[in-house]
Parts: structure tokens; C-alpha cells; sequence
């Protein structure tokens, strides 16, 4: 590749063809600040805080959004280029409703940061925040969107349109009425929006964020009444410890299970566990619609399956391919799962009444959020799930409860449904149900281990778009003859976008997968909306890499030989797929408009 | 009133019969010959940056592509211009002929006429037009259609990558540059985007020869351009004048005898106050001349009776509903300075706020994203500096 040789500061650089003067300058460690600039996004260059002078360049150039050119001189520093960086970040703040020690986003908003920065005063520019009629969405319990925090660097609307390719955001209005709008400009709820978060997650300021039930959890947790159960999903541990001041790909469960003793929690038990749960039930649910389909011939039976558990893709599914919800397990997702056992089976076992348990879970998730608050999950007889906090949200309350956590010991989950599987742990990356699902499904069907290296299933691992695998099933035992020789096709897909590709490619007939895995976020649920910010491609690999780390230490690594997994099933739930699984552990979806 | 005699040319507007003989004629030389008649004619853009035509033309033959467009910038949305559906109505062929030439040099088999929502009562004369002069291209065996799109009426639009978002089903936002048009335009894809006046131009010069555009003006401003000239005028219309003709000429031919100041460009233009008429020269922004002509051509001229507060203040109301919003400076920029000439005028802040006010608009000048909110600064300084005393009192 050709290089290219400039000078930026006065010191000599060279890049690649095709690098921005921003890209550049991060390799001399020289930091230029941005506002709608995001890694995972396409380069907008409209909010221009980022411009810096090219000598012989009258006016400025946006260095996220101009490619470095031989010869070329930058300074990010001059008088001219100051000058022009605190005017914009003043007319920014000069349409914000900046009242930042009222904030959900004080202390990690890049607008207060520049601000700060930059010492932007009283004396400066007209307040425009009284002229404007800015609205408030709060009516969704996952998403807050703040029309007078917005800076209008559309950071959301390429998340949406990019990596969801979902467009609920996009731009309204132009001069001074411009702004961020839903379709017609209607409450998030009702919009075709899926609450995946993503949005939320690259938004840099308090525009739009997550509802927090912090307040409720504190509260709950100070009723002496209440028995307060927390589930903690696959995502979380791994982190967790970057919104607490550590480096990203730290596993930390000891630490988190000992955090949330220490803030009150009675029962701290494991998403975990009813991801291997998940994974019995849909593993059987598929070699039940395989039989059917392929037996039985039961036109009613629909494959491919597709997983179930990202409630990001169970919304994106309602709306846009409302015809292929039979293709959809019915299996809840874990979270779910959790909900509806802990007040029934754990109730009972703990001698609790259910009335009295408070069921919190931490997600890496926004979906879950209005997931918890659709009017089916309610199996137990209870809202099966009480509240849903983000990973986020868990960190600011072991900050509230100034608890240091770098130096906890570790601690273990509680049991019951405390133990699990590496299988379940995979769950929190792209590719990671499918494997599970795998491991288990093979070994029921051949009474053998899946035929990969150490229980690897690397095809369906890492960060490619769309992954294909296909395994071979040979000799199976004599209950699943019909299967032998079959070769089970399967298809996994994360981030929305890529989703709309393999659905695309099943209704118009081109794809002839068995069973795929959706995940709604890019990289799985580790890059879901909850999530630690920032993110990016690099920070999303090393949570992958420390997610594979726990599944191999793990003794276990199948969900069907988690010992509390088959005791549920002895003692309560009998047999897959059987009564009481249906009452609890799965479900039914509503077809939804697009618009 | 007396009849003035006016220093005027009828070049552009002149109804000739030759359409079919000159494209022949220049479809027989040599694409490199094409473009250096253009370059040596100084021919620049009439639509806003002034850019020279031959070199946006050998930049798009020399750029690589799948396909290659040619568009004919029409969107004239600059308050009180007109000229270009003048040029459209009285002698589109000149500008086909333009737009096919273009399409020859660069190597291009479509090309769009963005027209001005408000002018769809041209589309049906227009499409008689193109669809005769498409028998004319057959004739000669150049593959080429001609097709026109309807704009949607943002002003925005005119700037020619919204005009590309706009073309190609997206909201009208500029994009960031580089890449420009003629690398990556229209579909992404190498294109040239002419002002309709400027297409009629090279008719002028295929025609003619560059030696005979090149005698019209001075220096880098060369030919003539066709002004829409209105405000305090006995004798608003539209007018061809030659580049080079000072601002006190023009007020003596075209005002009413009590002239203060001439807006030349229109809202992105400059304000040129009575004391430097003399020593202004209409032209491309440049040494000599010290006055840039940015948009389609507007000239308006005010007479002592004016406030310059109330032509200021339309103009920054224009740019407050008209920027596309999307970047900080435009955006809030222009609220910025609507507001705070009107707190200065209230009293509400000292007349040094105007100070930080020309501060702001010259960030604005070298921070936005696109023509519009980098033009902000030209109006808004010109008068500001020059009548700031109506801007306080
Ligand atoms: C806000 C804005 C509006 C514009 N509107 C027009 C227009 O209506 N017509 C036009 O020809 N050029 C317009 N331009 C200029 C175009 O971007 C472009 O420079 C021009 O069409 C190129 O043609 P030329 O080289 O022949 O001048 C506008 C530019 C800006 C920034
Ligand atoms: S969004 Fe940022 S700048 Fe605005 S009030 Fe909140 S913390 Fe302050
Ligand atoms: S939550 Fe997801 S679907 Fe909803 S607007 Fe944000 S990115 Fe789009
Ligand atoms: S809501 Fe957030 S991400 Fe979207 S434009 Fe506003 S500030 Fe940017
Ligand atoms: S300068 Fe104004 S019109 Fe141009 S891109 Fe920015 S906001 Fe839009
Ligand atoms: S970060 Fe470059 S323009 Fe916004």
C-alpha cells in the first residue's frame, strides 16, 4: 500500500492512502477533539469541532473527514484553529439545555467534557434553549430521548441506519428547526424503533439514554419485605470492570457477585443458568421441527429456526417479517427464563412468597428493558421480571454504595441457579447460542461430542458479518435415524443490518438454513446497548477474547451436563419441551406495522 | 425618464439558428482541444464558486468510473435571481449543447437538467426540446440522453452535493470535501455539475473561439454574466453585462441617482458601501477587482432611504430557515447572529457585541461545512462593518 508523508504539529508522519489528517494525527498521539465522529460509524463531519489549519488553506478543514494528502502541513493547535473549535463547542452549548449537575450523562458527556475543556463562560453567546420548543420522550421504559440535550451530530441516525439498517431516527426539519425525529415524529414506543440501545450507546450526550430504575433498586433493596433476587447475563462480567476504571477484556465475576452482595441483594444467581436452560429447550425445540419437517412432513412445522433470545431482534422481527415469526423459537430468552422460575420453582424452594420477591437483572442490554415489561411475561402469576438494569447502571450504583471495587475478593454465585456451563457463558458473543446449541444438539442426537477441536466450534465464532457452518450428522442414535447423513445447516448473524441480509435471503428462498442465530447488536450481546461506553471494533474483540477465556476455564462446558440444570429438570420441569416449560419457558409473539 | 444608454451585451440571450452546425463542428475536435478552447476562454462557473469550467471538465475526463454524468445546475433558488430560467426559456439548445460537448469530453451517456420546483411549467417545453435535440444526437450518432429532475424546493438543493443526496432519494445535505463532483458525484461516480449559464457560455466559445470571450472582461474575471438586478433600480430586469464594469458605471446606468450601497451576490454576496463604488470592479473575487460575485448574479441596489439593519436582518432570517442544519456553525451560527444584531438593536447588548458577533461569523467563514454557512460572513461583515452605525441606533 502506498504511504502517504505529512506533517502534522510540524512533526513528520506517514499513512496510509486513504487515512484522515485524524487518523494521522492519533498515531502521533496528538488528540483532536470530535464530537459526531464515532469509529463505527461512516464519517459525518458536521458538527466541526475537529477542523484543524492546512497551511496554505484559507479556511479550515474537518480532520475526521479529509484524507491526508502528500506534503500536506497540519497544525491542530494555532490561534486560528482554537478560535474556531471554542466557537463551535459555544454555539453548541448555546442550544443545549445544559443544567449538567441534573444529568443522567454528568461527569461522561463529551459535549460537558469539551465544554470544560475549553472553559466556555456566562459571557458568551445568546441562550437559544427559551426560543425552542424542545420535547421530552419518556414515555418508553427503555429509552429517554432529550431533544434539548442533542447536539445534532447524528451519531444515533447512522447507528440506526447503519448497523441496524432500521432507520427510527433520522433528521427533521432543516435551518434552525432541524432536529432528530421518530417516524412522524411519534413516542419511541410506538415507533418501529427495537430498543437495542445502540444508539444510546454512541449518543455523547444526555440526548438519548436509558431509563434507570436505579432509585427503584435502592429502594426495593432497603425494603426489609422484599427478598431480592439479581441475575446477571453472560455479557455483563466481562465488562463490567471498564465502567469502573479498568482495561477492557477483564473477566470479572468474583467481583461483580461480591459487589452485589455487598449493595443487599438476598439471591445473587446467574443468567447463566437459564442460557443452558435456553439451550435444552431450543436444542430440543430444533430436533422437534426437524422431525416434523422432515418426517412427519407437517407443513406446519417452519425451518429455518431462529434463536430467540435477543429481544433487540424479537421487536425487529415483529415489525419487519411479521410472516416469518413462526420461524422464531418460542423459547423465552434466559433473562426471561429467570423471571418466570424465580417466583414459582426458586420462590418455593427458598420458602419466599412470591408476592415478596423483587426480581432485578443486569443486562448488557436496553432491549431487555421492554422486554421485562411485555404484558406476556407474566407466567409466574407476577411480572416475572421486576426491574432491568444496564451494565451501566450497575456500575454507578457499586460507585453510589463507594464500594472500591478493584479490590474485592472474588466471591461465587448462590445456589440454586447459581451454576453454569461454558455453553452459557458464549451466549453474551456473536455465534455463542449457536455453538452451545450445538455442542448439546450433536451430543443428543449422536451421543458424541461435537466434532470440533477442544469443543471449539471456530466457524461460527468472531466478528464476520454473516458466518456459515454446516455439520454432518453421522451415526446418530437409533431414536434420530432420519437425521443421518443430514447436513445441519446453520447461519449466524449480528447488528440488525446483517440480520436484514439472511432474512432477506430466506423469504426470497436463496438461503436453505436449519437454525440461525440473531443477535441484534454488532459482535453479540457484548456489544449490546447497556454496555460500558465507548465502544468500538477493538474494545468489542477483547471482550470476545475474554468471553472464549471463561468458557474454557470453565470444568463444565455443556449445557446438558449443568448438574442444576438436570436436577430443575428432575425435580419440576420433567422433560424438555413438556408442560410446564411451555406454561414457563416459552412464548408468543405479535405481529407489528413497520409504521 | 430618460432613456439610459446602457453598457450592455446580448450574447447569451441572442436567438441563433446554428445549434445543429456548431455541435457537428466541435463534436469533430479532439476532447483535448475542447477543453483548452475553455481553459484559454477563462470561462469560470456562473452558478456560485466560480471554478474554471475547462479544468472541472479535464478533471472529470480524467476520472475513473463505471459511468460518468453531466447535470445542469437549475435549482436557482437565490431570492430575486431569475437569469437561468431566462436562459432555459429563451435558448435551452445552447445550453444542450454544453451539457452533450461536456458529455463527449468526459465520457458520459446521461445527463439531468435539476430543476427549480417553482419551474415545472418549463418542464413540458423543455422536454419537446430535449426530446427534438436527442433526434439531433442520433443524427450525429452520439449516444447521450438528457432527462430532467425536478427539485424539491430547499435552497439548500442548489449546492451540488445536496443536489446529488437530493438526486439520489436522500435528504438534501451537503457532503464533506474532498471528493469533489468530479471524482465522486452524482451516484458516486465522476460527474459534472454546470450552472445553465455556464453551459451557455461554451456555446458561445465553441462557437466563437476562446480569443473572443477572453477580450470580454478583465484579468480572472473574463465574458460577460447575466445580473438580476433589482432594490431601488427605475429598471429592474435582468441584464448581461460585461465582467470589469465598476460599481459606480453600474449605479449610474441602473440606479435611481441616490444609490448608498449595491449588494452584489445577493444574501452570500458582498455589501459595497457608496465610498467604494470608484475603486469596485464587478468580477470573481481577486486582486483586482475586490469583489466576489458568489451567487447567480443578483445585484441590489439601495438608495439612502434604506435600513441597513432591516436588509441584514432579512437576509440572516433567510439563512436561519434556509441552512440544511446539520453543521454547528450554519446552524446555530446564523440564529446567533439574527439574534444578537436584534439584542444590539434593542439595547439589550452593548454595540461591543458586534465584535464577537464578526468574530463568530468569520469562525463560521472557515468552519462550515459547505458554501452556505461560509458565505454567511460575506453579507454580514460587509454591512455590519460598513453601516454600524444603523446597526446600533
Ligand atoms: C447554498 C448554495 C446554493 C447554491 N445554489 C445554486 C444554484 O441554485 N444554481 C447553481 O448553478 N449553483 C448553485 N450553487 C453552486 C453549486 O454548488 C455549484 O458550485 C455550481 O452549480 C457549479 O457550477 P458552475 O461551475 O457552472 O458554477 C449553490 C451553492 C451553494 C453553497
Ligand atoms: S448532556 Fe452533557 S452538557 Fe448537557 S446537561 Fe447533560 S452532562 Fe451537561
Ligand atoms: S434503540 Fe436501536 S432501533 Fe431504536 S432508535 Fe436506537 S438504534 Fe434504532
Ligand atoms: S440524540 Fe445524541 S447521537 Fe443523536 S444527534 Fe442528538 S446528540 Fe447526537
Ligand atoms: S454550512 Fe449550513 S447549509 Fe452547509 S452543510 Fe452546514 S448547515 Fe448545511
Ligand atoms: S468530528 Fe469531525 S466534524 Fe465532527
Amino acid at each position: 500500500m502506498s504511504k502517504i508523508n505529512l506533517t502534522i504539529d510540524h512533526i513528520q508522519v506517514s499513512v496510509d492512502k486513504g487515512a484522515t489528517i485524524l487518523e494521522a494525527a492519533k498515531k502521533l498521539n496528538i488528540k483532536i477533539p470530535t464530537l459526531c465522529y464515532h469509529e463505527d460509524l461512516c464519517v459525518a463531519g458536521n458538527c466541526r469541532v475537529c477542523v484543524v489549519e492546512q497551511m496554505g488553506s484559507d479556511r479550515l478543514v474537518p480532520s475526521c473527514a479529509t484524507p491526508a494528502s502528500e506534503g500536506m502541513e497540519i497544525l491542530t493547535n494555532s490561534l486560528k484553529v482554537r478560535n474556531a473549535r471554542k466557537s463551535v463547542i459555544e454555539l453548541l452549548v448555546s442550544e443545549h439545555r445544559a443544567e449538567c449537575t441534573r444529568c443522567y450523562k454528568n461527569g461522561v458527556c463529551e459535549l460537558q467534557h469539551l465544554s470544560s475543556e475549553y472553559l466556555i463562560g456566562e459571557d458568551g453567546l445568546i441562550d437559544l434553549v427559551a426560543l425552542k420548543n424542545y420535547t421530552i420522550d419518556y414515555f418508553s421504559p427503555s429509552i429517554i430521548k432529550d431533544d434539548s440535550k442533542c447536539i445534532r451530530c447524528q451519531r444515533c441516525v447512522r447507528s440506526c441506519d447503519q448497523l441496524q439498517n432500521i432507520g427510527a431516527l433520522s433528521v427533521a426539519y432543516k435551518g434552525e428547526k432541524m432536529k432528530i425525529a421518530s417516524f412522524f415524529e411519534k413516542p419511541m414506543y410506538e415507533v418501529v424503533c427495537t430498543n437495542c440501545g445502540q444508539c444510546v450507546n454512541r449518543c455523547p450526550t444526555g440526548a438519548l439514554i436509558e431509563r434507570n430504575y436505579i432509585d427503584e433498586v435502592w429502594s426495593a433493596i432497603n425494603n426489609p419485605q422484599k427478598h431480592l433476587v439479581v441475575q446477571t447475563a453472560p455479557a455483563v462480567r466481562i465488562a463490567l470492570g471498564e465502567a469502573l476504571g479498568m482495561e477492557s477484556g477483564n473477566i470479572v465475576t468474583g467481583r461483580m457477585v461480591a459487589a452485589l452482595r455487598r449493595l443487599g441483594f438476598d439471591s445473587v444467581l446467574d443468567t447463566d443458568f437459564t442460557a443452558d436452560l435456553t439451550i435444552i429447550e431450543e436444542g430440543n425445540e430444533l430436533l422437534q421441527r426437524l422431525k416434523g419437517a422432515l418426517v412427519d412432513k407437517d407443513p406446519e412445522v417452519k425451518l429455518p429456526m431462529t434463536t430467540s433470545c435477543s429481544p433487540g431482534w424479537i421487536k425487529y422481527i415483529e415489525h419487519m417479517y411479521p410472516q416469518l415469526l413462526p420461524n422464531v423459537s418460542t423459547a423465552k430468552s434466559p433473562q426471561q427464563m429467570f423471571g418466570a422460575l424465580v417466583k414459582t420453582y426458586y420462590a418455593n424452594k427458598i420458602k419466599v412468597d412470591p408476592e415478596d420477591i423483587v426480581s432485578v437483572s443486569i443486562m448488557p442490554c436496553t432491549a431487555k428493558k421492554y422486554e421485562a415489561n411485555r404484558p406476556e411475561m407474566h407466567s409466574s402469576g407476577y411480572k416475572d421480571v421486576d426491574l432491568v438494569l444496564t451494565t451501566r447502571e450497575l456500575a454507578r450504583m457499586i460507585e453510589q454504595a463507594g464500594i472500591d471495587f478493584k479490590a474485592l475478593e472474588n466471591e461465587e454465585f448462590d445456589s440454586f441457579m447459581g451454576v453454569s456451563s461454558g455453553a452459557a457463558v458464549i451466549f453474551g458473543a456473536t455465534g455463542g447460542v449457536m455453538e452451545a446449541a450445538l455442542r448439546t444438539a450433536y451430543e443428543i442426537v449422536t451421543g458424541r461430542e461435537v466434532p470440533f477441536d477442544g469443543l471449539n466450534i471456530t466457524p461460527v465464532r468472531g466478528m464476520d458479518e454473516v458466518k456459515e457452518a454446516a455439520i454432518k450428522i453421522e451415526n446418530p442414535l437409533p431414536e434420530w435415524s432420519f437425521l443421518d447423513g443430514v447436513e445441519l445447516k446453520t447461519c449466524v448473524a449480528h447488528g440488525l443490518a446483517n440480520a436484514k441480509k439472511v432474512m432477506d435471503s430466506v423469504v426470497n428462498g436463496k438461503a436453505q438454513y436449519h437454525f440461525i442465530e440473531i443477535m441484534a447488536c454488532p459482535g453479540g450481546c457484548l456489544g449490546g446497548g447497556g454496555q460500558p461506553i465507548p465502544t468500538n471494533m477493538e474494545i468489542r474483540k477483547r471482550r470476545t477474547e475474554a468471553i472464549y477465556r471463561e468458557d474454557e476455564g470453565m470444568p463444565i462446558r455443556k449445557s446438558h451436563e449443568n448438574p442444576e440444570v438436570v436436577k430443575l429438570y428432575e425435580e419440576f420441569l420433567k422433560k424438555p419441551l413438556g408442560h410446564k416449560s411451555h406454561e414457563l419457558l416459552h412464548t408468543t409473539y405479535t405481529p407489528r406495522n413497520r409504521y | 425618464m430618460a432613456k439610459k444608454n446602457l453598457q450592455r451585451l446580448d450574447l447569451i440571450f441572442k436567438n441563433e439558428q446554428d445549434g445543429e452546425q456548431i455541435l457537428t463542428k466541435t463534436f469533430k475536435r479532439s476532447n483535448q482541444d475542447i477543453v483548452n478552447d475553455l481553459i484559454i476562454s477563462g470561462l469560470k462557473g456562473r452558478g456560485g464558486a466560480g471554478y474554471p469550467t475547462g479544468l472541472k471538465w479535464k478533471l472529470a475526463s480524467e476520472a475513473e468510473g463505471d459511468f460518468k454524468y453531466v447535470i445542469c445546475n437549475a435549482d436557482e433558488g437565490e431570492p430575486g435571481t431569475f437569469k437561468d430560467r431566462e436562459i432555459l426559456s429563451q435558448v435551452p439548445v445552447k445550453v444542450l449543447i454544453g451539457m452533450a460537448v461536456c458529455a463527449k469530453v468526459i465520457g458520459a451517456h446521461e445527463g439531468y437538467i435539476y430543476l427549480r420546483g417553482e419551474y415545472k411549467f418549463l418542464v413540458e417545453p423543455l422536454t419537446e426540446i430535449i426530446d427534438d435535440f436527442h433526434v439531433l444526437l442520433n443524427k450525429i450518432g452520439f449516444d447521450f440522453r438528457v432527462k430532467i429532475f425536478l427539485g424539491s424546493g430547499a435552497y439548500i438543493c442548489g449546492e451540488e452535493s445536496a443536489l446529488f443526496e437530493s438526486m439520489e432519494g436522500h435528504r438534501g445535505e451537503p457532503r464533506n470535501k474532498p471528493p469533489f463532483p468530479t471524482q465522486a458525484g452524482y451516484r458516486k461516480m465522476p460527474t459534472v455539475i454546470n450552472n445553465v449559464e455556464t453551459l451557455a457560455h461554451t456555446y458561445s466559445i465553441f462557437k466563437y473561439g476562446p480569443d473572443k470571450f477572453k477580450d470580454l472582461g478583465v484579468q480572472d474575471s473574463r465574458g460577460s454574466k447575466v445580473f438580476s438586478v433589482s432594490g431601488d433600480t427605475p429598471i429592474p430586469g435582468i441584464y448581461e453585462l460585461e465582467f470589469g464594469m465598476s460599481l459606480q458605471k453600474f449605479v449610474e446606468d441602473f440606479g435611481d441617482g441616490d444609490a448608498k450601497a449595491v449588494q452584489v451576490g445577493g444574501a452570500s454576496g458582498f455589501c459595497v458601501p457608496r465610498k467604494k463604488f470608484e475603486n469596485t470592479k464587478i468580477g470573481y473575487q481577486g486582486k483586482l477587482t475586490g469583489v466576489s460575485l458568489p451567487t447567480g448574479g443578483s445585484m441590489m441596489i439601495f438608495n439612502s432611504s434604506r435600513s441597513m439593519y432591516n436588509v441584514l436582518h432579512n437576509y440572516l432570517e433567510f439563512f436561519v430557515e434556509e441552512s440544511c442544519g446539520q453543521c454547528t456553525p450554519c446552524r446555530v451560527g446564523t440564529q446567533q447572529l439574527l439574534l444578537g444584531i436584534e439584542a444590539v438593536k434593542k439595547g439589550e447588548k452593548s454595540s461591543e457585541y458586534l465584535e464577537k458577533l464578526l468574530g463568530l461569523a468569520e469562525n463560521m467563514r472557515v468552519t462550515a461545512k459547505c458554501g452556505l454557512g461560509q458565505s454567511v460572513a460575506n453579507s454580514f461583515s460587509s454591512i455590519v462593518e460598513n453601516f454600524k452605525e444603523e446597526m446600533i441606533y
